[in-house]
């Protein structure tokens, strides 16, 4: 097992001789996607002539289905089968695992008469066309024994229980850190349910080959879904082949499979033709997973100086009755701030709604909208400056384990984006500044998230025509993956980015573990790049031990790569000539990373500090973002173009969560109110006028052994916090009830008489 | 989506004599309102008669000095006209402030104006939904909604209707003119073009089965300034938490009813020499609802209206 001591010497990435790490290059794949010739899993080619299938949910919340009748829908016109519980074929029992090993266990489909939430898939019609299908629904006739359902969060935060295995992480004494201190702020923050909205809905098609099922399905996770479909089906793995080429859309709602794929490849069997399932754009909010609702009790307590002596965050949230998920809110907190007593710690409440799950930073993203309001709210009652106050409380090391930071360059964030934005000109006192109807103000946060690194692995093929074709078990869920795996790769080998090729999301490949917690990029790219590295140092090898190279009898580790060619002073060789000598198929190398030895010696995370202005309408309480500025350090740029994509990105979901974003639960029927695109409300381009990012310069040698860490996810954290922030510099009106609608503005505004 | 017949009507009596055999039938303009409603089979029509290529889309001059607007019109089409910009510029910025461009390039004036609620429960079959499913409750009541009528609501439906052009419309005191099968023409006031809800919240207007919208006519704009303002929760592409249009001495308000609200009292109250205050405070004397709601329209209908008297176009 390697150390990070073996990452800090000089490699191809970190020398960056042809200048190809860095490079804003756009996305490989962003072309095909914007004039619709990417094909997606619903679309990809089929051996022969498909069949659609539609998934039919239950409209109650929780209960028995006491009778289904499909024979109408059975006969209706195009229809081929129609299953309910009563007639789906036999899939492993939930949870059920075959091989030990598999990452995911069963998820069968129409498992049983239980509902359990609403949206639940209860039915499935299979027909010649999507509209038949579809059609065919309002010919079920379903009877429900609805039971009492556990709907409103609200009502049950009093009874939350602990998270099982888990305890409140506690430094010191808080409780008498915080009654000693001289001034304290004490205050409660909600933000509510929350929905991926991607714009590709889950989908699969489906066909088999003999006894072999292949797939192509909209998943972050290669392996997760070919284990979850094979642990259902009850057979092997390796008679699973998952293909998920191009995904419109993730953020954690596709970390995990849905019935669409378990369905297509169950009907593709009993039919022996083709099969694509897609959610509709209601099944996406009803049936998949969701950021579930937080509530956050913050406490600080500091001397007149802003030095912070107690610190609490304690969260509570919900998840489903059978399926324990909990958003960490409070953990971010650990590592922020010093202060000799400390406390953070989960709650949760079980409730028959669907499934809570993994949303784009979890944790951080609501977390981050209690402790960096409460920030503020305590350097205004110290009538201190926002930012000397987080200054004060920089800690030397990990606050919560004592641990050396691999390199943390939060103050430095700060300081730039202060100066960048124009920190100075914003008037501390609330209120102060108009624009016409508007009340103006500035707001900032800061930004962390943890940074990881996974095992994977990666193939690497070289080709007689001079190409180098990257394959990986990789997703790219729109972040840019194929594109940075392809700059790794022509670094490393010294080769122009028109002579690498990269094939992802093929359960055949070489495995990586995914997209998702901002890991993806170092995890699938630390693998290319060592997997580069041992394509490097067998053809330093072929060279050196073949007569017929002009490099024979010569040392292979004195070997350098560039331009197409391996070179050593002034003799040299092009790539291609070594691989058509190697045979027709060429020279093909696996290589892997897994995490160092001593990787957890460090506190390992990405920073970052966000501004806001924002502009309050004094009339009707609508707050529209003016301006906002971010500041970053994320470890080494792979792409300048595509890290500020997503940083920007991020800070764009901040907004939403801040002001627009959120679903509710109707206690009386346990649906969600909004369910579709015009009524759930993202943020649109006319919400963001003017925002921008900088990416500090930096390389973290404890991550990799190319220095980079995530962005996918920072941007989103503390982006919200600085808006509120901006709208109580603003009106006046601290706000702690997300999102911070016209409603809730003007409500506050009354209650202060203006 | 239910199967249904398509017909391209060539012409209008053609359009009215398909409409007139076939019950069931519902005209097809831009196709943004119906065709949604239709795949989530809250509308079932059994013919769709498609009158999109009917040449009434003209905006002309009409004899009395003011502009006749074809129902074909689209939304972009209307809010660029340069007649409309200049001496309606309130109906231009209630367009505007509708949807979105790829939308208003297809929404027609017809359409826009026969668009039906979007009320979270209406759009959603599996709830019970008087204005749907007649006689199987209203959701909305004791519901998660904001959009809730303050005026004209009844106990069997509380929804507001989603137009912005037609609040503008209705401040214009503009008219539509239809046609039915029979020839015969009829023309009412935009204002009162929909029904309030009553005990028959499924039927939005009077409008008969064969009865075809073919211009809205304005006349002349009234002296004095415009205003139109839209309240809502993200800057573009979602309806209003309210709205108002103000033109000279007359206030319209926007998803506060089934229709769009011609504030009658304030304007009596302005014309009695009410400050804008007390003008709006005299309409909300007869509103129900939320207080948040009635406060929020007490601020813009103030606001709104002191602007307009400094000769505000915003
Ligand atoms: C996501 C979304 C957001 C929206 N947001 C807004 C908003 O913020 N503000 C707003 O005002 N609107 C909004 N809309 C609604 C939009 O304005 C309407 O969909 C559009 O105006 C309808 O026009 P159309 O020509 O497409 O009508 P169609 O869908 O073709 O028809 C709608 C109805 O009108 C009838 N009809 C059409 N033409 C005639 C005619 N000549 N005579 C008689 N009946 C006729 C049809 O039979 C049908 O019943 C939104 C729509 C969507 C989908
Ligand atoms: S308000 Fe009207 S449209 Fe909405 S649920 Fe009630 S009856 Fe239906």
């Amino acid at each position: 097992m390697s150390t990070v001591r073996d990452w800090a010497v000089p490699n191809p990435i970190t020398e960056n001789r042809s200048g190809l790490i860095g490079k804003p290059v756009d996305r490989y794949e962003g072309r095909l996607k914007v004039t619709g010739t990417a094909p997606y899993a619903f679309e990809v080619e089929t051996p022969s002539t498909p069949l659609y299938g539609h998934i039919v949910s239950a409209t109650i919340a929780r209960g028995r289905i006491t009778a289904i009748d499909l024979s109408q829908a059975a006969s209706a016109p195009g229809v081929v089968l129609a299953w309910s519980h009563l007639d789906v074929p036999v899939q492993a029992q939930r949870g059920a695992k075959l091989n030990p090993r598999s990452q995911r266990g069963s998820n069968p489909a129409l498992g049983s008469d239980r509902v359990e939430h609403y949206g639940q898939s209860i039915a499935f019609i299979l027909a010649d066309t999507p509209e038949n299908a579809r059609s065919a629904e309002a010919r079920i006739r379903i009877s429900y024994e609805a039971s009492d359902a556990d709907l409103d969060f609200g009502s049950f935060i009093d009874s939350a229980g602990p998270v099982p295995g888990e305890e409140d992480a506690r430094i010191g004494d808080f409780e008498a850190g915080y009654s000693a201190s001289e001034v304290t702020v004490d205050a409660t923050w909600f933000s509510p349910l929350q929905n991926h909205a991607q714009m590709e809905p889950c989908a699969t098609t489906a066909w088999w080959e003999g006894d072999k099922v292949v797939v192509h399905t909209s998943i972050q996770m290669v392996k997760g879904g070919q284990h979850a479909l094979a642990e259902t089906l009850g057979i092997p793995s390796d008679r699973v082949r998952l293909l998920t080429r191009y995904i419109g859309g993730g953020f954690g709602g596709k970390g995990q499979s849905y019935d669409d794929l378990t369905l297509a490849a169950l009907a593709a069997r009993e039919s022996g033709r083709p099969v694509r399932v897609a959610y509709t754009r209601r099944q996406m909010f009803q049936a998949t997973v969701h950021r579930p609702a937080v509530q956050m009790r913050v406490r600080l307590g500091a001397d007149g100086t802003g030095r912070l002596n107690a610190m609490a965050l304690e969260a509570v949230t919900h998840c489903a009755r059978n399926s324990t998920f909990v958003e960490h809110a409070a953990e971010f907190a650990r590592n922020l701030y010093a202060a000799p007593h400390r406390l953070t710690g989960h709650r949760l409440v079980r409730l028959d709604i669907p499934h809570a799950g993994a949303m784009r930073a979890p944790g951080e993203a609501p977390g981050m909208l209690s402790l960096e309001c409460a920030m503020d709210e305590l350097a205004d009652r110290l009538g201190m400056d926002p930012i000397a106050l987080r200054i004060r409380n920089e800690p030397e090391v990990d606050p919560d384990n004592a641990k050396p930071f691999s390199i943390r360059q939060l103050v430095r964030c700060m300081q730039e984006g202060a100066q960048q934005f124009g920190w100075d000109r914003r008037n501390p006192t609330p209120g102060a500044v108009r624009d016409g109807r508007w009340y103006v103000g500035m707001g900032m946060a800061t930004a962390i998230r943890g940074n990881f690194l996974l095992p994977a692995k990666a193939g690497l093929r070289l080709t007689g025509d001079g190409l180098a074709t990257l394959t990986q078990g990789m997703t790219d869920i729109g972040t840019g993956t194929y594109t940075i795996l392809a700059q790794i790769t022509g670094e490393t080998l010294g080769l122009p980015l028109d002579q690498v090729r990269v094939e992802l999301g093929d359960s055949d490949m070489p495995p990586a573990p995914g997209s998702g917690g901002q890991f993806g990029a170092a995890t699938a790219g630390s693998a290319a790049f060592e997997t580069g590295m041992v394509m490097r140092r067998r053809l330093a090898e072929l060279a050196t031990s073949d007569p017929r190279s002009p490099l024979y009898g010569e040392d292979p580790v004195l070997m350098d790569f560039a331009n197409g060619n391996i070179v050593l002073g002034n003799r040299s060789e092009s790539l291609a000539a070594l691989a058509s000598r190697a045979g027709p198929e060429g020279v093909y190398v696996e290589g892997s990373i897994s995490p160092a030895a001593d990787a957890r010696d460090w506190s390992q995370h990405t920073y970052g500090a966000q501004f806001a202005e924002v502009g309050v309408d004094s009339v009707t309480g609508e707050v529209r973002l003016r301006r906002m500025f971010g500041v970053f350090a994320a470890g080494r740029i792979l792409n300048a173009k595509l890290a500020k994509s997503q940083i920007t990105g991020g800070m764009i979901w901040g907004v939403g969560a801040a002001l627009t974003e959120s679903n509710a639960v109707d206690p009386r029927y346990g649906s969600f109110l909004n369910q579709d695109l015009g009524g759930y409300l993202a943020p649109v381009h006319a919400d963001i006028v003017n925002l921008d990012a900088v990416l500090l310069d930096e390389a973290d040698d404890k991550a990799n052994p190319m220095g980079i860490k995530g962005v996918g996810e920072l941007g989103i954290c503390g982006s919200g916090a600085a808006i509120a922030n901006a709208v109580y510099n603003a009106c006046g009106v601290r706000l702690r009830d997300y999102p911070l609608t016209p409603d809730k503005v003007l409500a506050a505004l009354e209650a202060k008489g203006l | 989506m239910k199967p249904f017949a398509f017909e391209r009507a060539r012409n209008v009596d053609h359009a009215l004599s398909l409409a007139a055999a076939a019950p069931g039938a519902r005209f097809l303009a831009g196709g943004t309102n119906l065709l949604d409603l239709m795949k989530l089979e809250i509308e079932q029509p059994d013919t769709l008669i498609d009158v999109g290529r009917l040449p009434l889309a003209d905006i002309s001059e009409t004899a009395g000095g003011g502009l006749r607007i074809g129902a074909l019109a689209t939304n972009t089409l209307v809010a660029s006209d340069p007649r409309v910009r200049s001496r309606y510029p309130v109906l231009a910025r209630a367009i505007l402030s509708g949807s979105c461009v790829q939308l208003r390039n297809k929404a027609s004036m017809g359409g826009n104006l026969m668009q039906r609620t979007r009320c979270a429960y209406f759009m959603d079959p599996a709830m019970p939904c008087n204005k749907r499913l007649p006689g199987s409750g209203c959701s909305a009541m004791g519901g998660l909604s904001q959009a809730i009528a303050l005026f004209g609501a009844s106990e069997f439906c509380v929804a507001v209707s989603a137009s912005d052009m037609s609040v503008a419309l209705a401040v214009l005191d503009a008219e539509v003119e239809t046609v039915r099968a029979d020839g015969s023409v009829r023309r009412r006031p935009v204002e009162t073009l929909h029904r309030l809800p009553g005990d028959a919240p499924q039927v939005d207007t009077d409008l008969a089965p064969d009865e075809l919208i073919l211009a809205v006519e304005l006349p002349p704009p009234p002296s004095g300034g415009q205003v139109w303002r839209k309240v809502r929760a993200r800057a573009s592409y979602v309806g209003a938490l309210a709205s108002i249009a103000v033109a000279g001495d007359r206030v319209a308000l926007g998803a506060v009813a089934a229709r769009p609200w011609r504030a009658r009292a304030t304007e009596a109250a302005l014309a009695g020499g009410a400050s804008p205050r007390e003008a709006a405070e005299a309409e909300l004397v007869s509103a129900s609802g939320a207080d948040g709601r009635k406060s929020l329209v007490r601020r813009l209908a103030t606001d709104a209206i002191q602007e307009s008297r400094k000769g505000g176009r915003s």
